[in-house]
């Protein structure tokens, strides 16, 4: 469950920062091979396959689709399939019959039908930075990659969209209409890399999400194929269709529902400038309530974000930032708008920040301070490397009010596993990222850090959040779900699934758990913050 | 469990033993869009109501479905936060506003304010859903990011009870603006949608606009100093806050003197309001007997003749709808824009997993 550093996690970007079109490495596209780090091996928790006919073999796919695709769109030689056989989620691997590069719809219908008619699964797969193995191939199934959809279609400035092919990148479209005064929202920290297709499959968020909103408030379309290959739009270029929306599904489906080829997203206009405040507190649940303070203050920060005192000696350590080494918690907390409104906003969380008893606080006087300030929670990931050979990211949500009771608990089951935890939080909109260290070659704190991972998800159900707030439960998290969800919901989940997907061909065995892998796991499902039957005593 | 609900589920069963059908009803104030079969039995919703859950420092709150829309916001109001998509409120037949939170969420329609920030299912959080079967089933949840599992709770915003009845919802909510000035422009409707065009590409906190009869009127809400910036440079007449807040709220709860006069044509003479959803760049569209636009130009009411296929050709020719809200012989309101295929395919499996006997009658909107 070890991460890509690079890739990690949601990292703010700015959308003022001149530096911003260049930090993409040269030459950098969503093409092919993904580039990870070696992690360990994590057994157990790979997804069964659906399918209930005999697996078409290699030769017979491979010949069916070479009839449809160039011989360069098609790999199926084990050293060039192998690349693929993650994606950010570098724990959980396999390879597929064969890897697919279409590079026109038609072929992406063709190849869609051809695999219906044979019944074989399909992965799609954007940049394969995502981190809870969505991508992962299936052993009996194509990895279909839309790394050749890279293509801006347009940008309509005057009605703020751009069309966009699903393998284009998500900083591109940023940096695509950066010149009209316009950005594209969200800002997942792999932004350099991630696609949009990616992002409509996940429903990434980033660090803006409370006050811009995550994917699905971001896209107004998007255009693909079903399984069995026919054409369906979801969405409109209109603020709503007729019909159920189906796009609110769709978007957050990892994958499950439809093939997207093309995104219509919506772009805002670039704030003109953002200031950010450092504050430090002496007490984590002083800062929690700090948290709770802004927002029922009538503030939405662009970005609030928090990290705990081991997380903050780690970065300061990797960044020399100047962070405050004493504070128990530090709080960043930042205003975007025009010079007026981000003076006027700055004010207000000053205030309110110092009421709530912070012990130190900065306000960035430049661009170059407030860079300096997001440095480290940038790094976080990467500093966290240094501390220890492995570390597992947790990425639950809970409410915001709880966060204080969330970090003693997790101090509580740092010595019950005996394992070392770092914190950083989307303190704004109570997304957790607890960083697990642990080393992978002893074989018994692999397995603590895996208890210690599942406990947190399962207390962040207990007190009334959910096991994923951003990276999605792909292949990951399936046990999870069990415990966030009944029986009923999950069948219920399951047969929404085959509604868009009769035959269960589109990346079967994610997200949702069958039944008996529930029982198998044998937690109970936590229901909304309350044990069932809490009357009866437990052992 | 709650009793109500108990009872609920237990309806709903003896319903599907029965082969009867059943019509989901909050507040009875929409029954000029849902339509009503005179077979199905009334499954009432109004005496589920309350708060279940309100922390105005999460900006969420979980209430029953039949608690009504205005007791919602002013226990909002009260710590100064609103639902900032101004969901219309619709007066019953004795005037009073009796919509519920459930027939707002069910029927997904939204105010002046949607084009800036969102409509009604980007606010919804979570659902307490009681399905065709008379399971009681939770998606989503009471956090603002949430990616555990398909989003069914945003599935259900605007679903008009085609995949059940909604018992309990949570909903993401604002603070109330700090400002708010609305400002008036005499202009033709072209100038007015270029204006609007412009505008809404720049960072200005342009939050509601509506053009009829030549004036266009904006709403600027945010910060003091944002709203104080962006009157200096639009210009315009700064209409006074007490006309303006109720001018505003006479549109949300499609009240208001354009609203009335449609209607009344619509009973006079054979016409019928229409609601065009576009792109908000569709050009001015040839002239119909009245035309209101809201939303920066995504939202078009017109009043033109009850079976007028150039209405629906027009709207779909730029890409978007045409719904008939009121007026016509028989049927009335209902989209006139039809499903492609694949997805109505999609749209029959979906209704069939959550409501295998069909025992909910959606409402017209959703009925294909």
């Amino acid at each position: 469950m070890r991460v890509d550093p690079a890739f990690g996690e949601d990292a703010p970007s700015t959308i003022s920062d001149p530096g911003w079109a260049n930090t993409a490495p040269p030459g950098f596209d969503a093409v092919a091979a993904p580039v990870h780090v070696a992690a360990p091996v994590i057994p157990g928790d790979a997804p069964a396959p659906v399918s209930a006919r005999a697996p078409v073999g290699q030769n017979t796919l491979v010949d069916t689709l070479r009839a449809l695709l160039p011989a360069h769109a098609l790999l199926w030689r084990n050293e060039d399939t192998t690349p693929y056989e993650c994606d950010g989620l570098t724990a959980y691997r396999e390879r597929p019959l064969a890897v697919a590069l279409p590079e026109t719809e038609e072929q992406v219908s063709a190849i869609l039908a051809a695999c219906h008619r044979l019944g074989v699964p399909v992965v799609a797969r954007g940049a394969g930075t995502g981190l809870s193995g969505g991508a992962m191939p299936h052993a009996n199934g194509l990895t279909l990659s839309l790394a050749k959809f890279n293509k801006i279609v347009k940008v309509d400035t005057r009605a703020r969209t751009a069309t966009v092919q699903s393998g284009v990148r998500n900083l591109a479209i940023s940096e695509a209409v950066a010149s009209s005064g316009f950005y594209y929202a969200p800002d997942p920290s792999s932004q350099i890399a991630c696609t949009i297709g990616g992002n409509v499959a996940e429903n990434s968020g980033g660090v803006h999400c409370l006050k811009y909103g995550l994917t699905l408030h971001n896209v107004l379309q998007v255009r693909g194929f079903l399984a069995d290959g026919s054409p369906a739009t979801f969405g409109s270029l209109a603020l709503d269709a007729p019909g159920l929306d189906l796009l609110a599904v769709v978007i957050g489906s990892e994958g499950m529902l439809a093939v997207v080829t093309e995104v219509v997203v919506k772009l805002t206009p670039k704030p003109q400038m953002a200031r950010c405040i450092m504050a430090s507190f002496d007490d984590v649940r002083r800062a929690g309530d700090a948290v709770a303070a802004i927002i029922a203050n009538g503030l939405i920060p662009a970005g609030l974000e928090m990290m705990d005192k081991p997380m903050t000696a780690a970065v300061e350590a990797f960044v020399h930032a100047g962070y405050d080494l004493d504070a128990a918690a530090i709080l960043l907390c930042e205003s975007d708008g025009t010079p007026e409104e981000v003076q006027e906003e700055i004010l207000r969380m000053e205030a309110v920040l110092v009421g709530a008893g912070a012990t130190r606080l900065e306000i960035s006087a430049d661009e170059a301070q407030r860079l300096k300030f997001w440095s480290g929670r940038k790094n976080a990931f990467p500093a966290s490397g240094r501390l220890s050979p492995d570390y597992m990211c947790m990425d639950s949500t809970i409410p915001r009010a709880r966060l204080a009771d969330m970090l003693l608990a997790i101090a509580e089951m740092e010595k019950k596993f005996d394992l070392r935890c770092c914190n950083v939080f989307h303190a704004g909109d109570g997304n957790l990222h607890p960083l697990i260290l642990f080393d992978a070659n002893e074989p018994s704190q692999l397995h603590r850090a895996e208890a210690f991972g599942a406990e947190i998800l399962e207390l962040s159900v207990a007190m009334g959040g959910t096991i994923s707030g951003e990276h999605g439960v792909g292949a990951e998290k399936l046990n999870s779900m069990c415990v966030q969800f009944s029986e009923t919901e999950r069948a219920q989940m399951l047969a929404l699934k085959t509604a868009f997907d009769p035959q269960g061909l589109l990346n079967p065995g994610k997200v949702i758990p069958t039944l008996s892998r529930c029982a198998e796991y044998g937690r109970m499902h936590v229901k909304r913050g309350v044990l069932a039957f809490p009357e009866l005593e437990r052992f | 469990m709650n009793d109500f609900l108990i009872g609920l589920a237990e309806r709903v069963r003896q319903a599907v033993a029965a082969k009867a059908i059943l019509h989901i009803r909050g507040g009875n104030t929409k029954t000029f869009m849902a339509g009503v079969l005179s077979d199905a039995a009334t499954l009432d919703m109004r005496g589920y109501t309350g708060i279940v859950d309100y922390a105005p420092s999460e900006l969420v709150i979980t209430a029953r479905a039949g608690t009504p829309l205005v007791e919602l916001e002013r226990v909002l109001a009260e710590r100064g936060q609103c639902l900032p998509f101004d969901p219309p409120r619709f007066a019953n037949a004795a005037g009073v506003l009796s919509g519920t939170v459930g027939g707002m969420v069910a029927s997904g329609l939204a105010g002046p304010g949607r084009a800036a920030v969102g409509g009604v299912r980007d606010y919804v959080l979570g659902v307490l859903l009681l399905d065709g079967r008379g399971e009681l089933m939770h998606f989503g949840g009471q956090v603002m990011k949430n990616v555990a599992g398909y989003d069914v709770s945003r599935l259900v915003a605007g679903s008009w009870g085609a995949l059940g009845a909604l018992c309990e919802v949570s909903l993401k909510v604002l603070p109330m603006p700090v400002a708010s000035v609305t400002l008036r422009f005499d202009m033709r409707q072209a100038e007015a949608l270029e204006h609007l065009h412009a505008w809404a590409g720049q960072p200005l906190p342009l939050n509601a606009s509506v053009w009829w009869r030549d004036t266009l009127a904006v709403r600027l809400r945010g910060a003091n100093a944002a709203v104080a910036a962006a009157v200096r440079r639009l210009g315009g007449e700064v209409i006074p806050d007490d006309l303006a807040s109720a001018f505003w709220e006479g549109l949300r709860d499609q009240r208001d003197e354009f609203f009335l006069e449609a209607r009344q044509a619509a009973e006079r003479e054979k016409s019928a309001l229409w609601r065009l959803s576009l792109p908000a760049t569709t050009p001015v569209l040839p002239s119909f007997q009245d035309t209101l636009i809201e939303w920066g130009g995504a939202q078009r009411w017109v009043v033109a003749g009850a079976e007028d296929t150039l209405v629906t050709h027009r709207a779909e020719r730029a890409g978007g709808s045409a719904f008939r809200v009121s007026g016509g012989v028989g049927d009335g309101a209902g989209y006139a824009t039809p499903l492609a295929p694949a997805l109505l395919a999609i749209h029959r499996r979906l209704r069939e997993s959550f409501d295998p006997q069909g025992v909910f009658v959606p409402g017209r909107p959703m009925r294909f």
